[in-house]
């Protein structure tokens, strides 16, 4: 019971710290991004004071043998800085500077009266889910689902 | 228009990386959203609840703070529907592909130290820079 809790508990700290941040609004992620507008840098803040604080918890968590409510760690096991990194990850930014939306306001922006959200995320889900069919249609030898187990961060 | 908010950025900042360190000490995982999200798509038995209770998590934090705070985010009165779908269709491929997001390289990836990370995390910096330029000053849509 308490694993499940704790899941729950974490999602809540994270959606709030979204909406405290002002993450969930896109103008405010766009302002970030536009450079040559009206900058903005807040989330050049939200993201050290995020990483602030996991260099430094995860540096001790990780030296546990295992974490409290489960038998062992569940860690991304890719090394390499391969092509699926580096274009997912030019893709995943245009997608981002078009819309001002990632994930993870994407999925708090269900809370606000929005509906930019519910054109977003099934559009996120169609794209996702098209990528996974790219990688599992059989007979494509070249593209067998090698980054499938363990990649996703 | 938006306005540097340094005090809440850091605190929200601080909260979001508090919760990466929770569900790391006590469930061993990644607080990656685009990860825990397109792994639904799987739909493998047991593999489902626990993605559900984090997201809903996010969904009822985000809806504790407008519920107490106001400032819900509404919708850009002037931005294009079209934009939004095509935005989410390349987040979603982007991120299944890059195996991570803001959240999963960013945060919890820059958090461990992973070059992969900050390598992917340098990139979606960069192009959502461009892009941005791009839409807002060339095409004039905000």
């Amino acid at each position: 019971m308490g694993k499940y809790i704790s899941l729950f508990v974490a999602g809540l700290l994270f959606g709030l710290g979204l909406a405290v941040s002002g993450m969930t609004h896109a103008s405010k992620v766009l302002g970030f991004l536009d450079v040559a507008g009206d900058w903005d840098p807040s989330l050049l803040l939200v993201l050290g004071g995020a990483v602030g604080v996991t260099v430094v918890a995860f540096r001790f968590i990780l030296r546990r043998p295992a974490p409290v409510l489960e038998p062992g760690f569940k860690l991304p096991t890719a090394k390499d800085i391969d092509g699926p990194l580096v274009v997912g990850a030019a893709v995943f930014g245009i997608g981002w500077g078009i819309s001002g939306y990632c994930p993870g306001p994407a999925i708090a922006s269900l809370a606000a009266p929005n509906w930019e959200t519910w054109v977003f995320l099934p559009a996120m889900l169609l794209g996702a889910f098209l990528h996974r069919a790219s990688t599992l249609s059989p007979g494509d030898t070249a593209h067998t689902p090698k980054s499938e187990k363990g990649s996703s961060a | 228009m938006s306005h540097f908010t340094p005090v809440s950025a850091l605190v929200g900042g601080v909260l979001i990386g508090a919760a990466a360190a929770l569900l790391l000490w006590l469930n061993g995982r990644i607080a990656g959203v685009s990860g825990i999200t397109n792994g639904l798509l799987a739909w493998k038995r047991g593999d489902i609840l626990w993605r559900l209770l984090f997201l809903g998590g996010l969904v009822a934090g985000a809806g504790v703070y407008y519920g107490w705070f106001g400032n819900a985010p509404l919708a850009r009165p002037n931005f294009p529907g079209g934009l939004l779908a095509a935005g989410g269709l390349l987040v979603g491929f982007g991120t299944s592909f890059g195996s991570g997001c803001t959240s999963g390289h960013g945060v919890c990836g820059l958090g461990r130290l992973s070059l992969r990370s900050l390598v992917a995390t340098v990139i979606f910096l960069v192009t959502g820079i461009l892009t941005t330029f791009v839409v807002r000053h060339l095409f004039r849509v905000y």
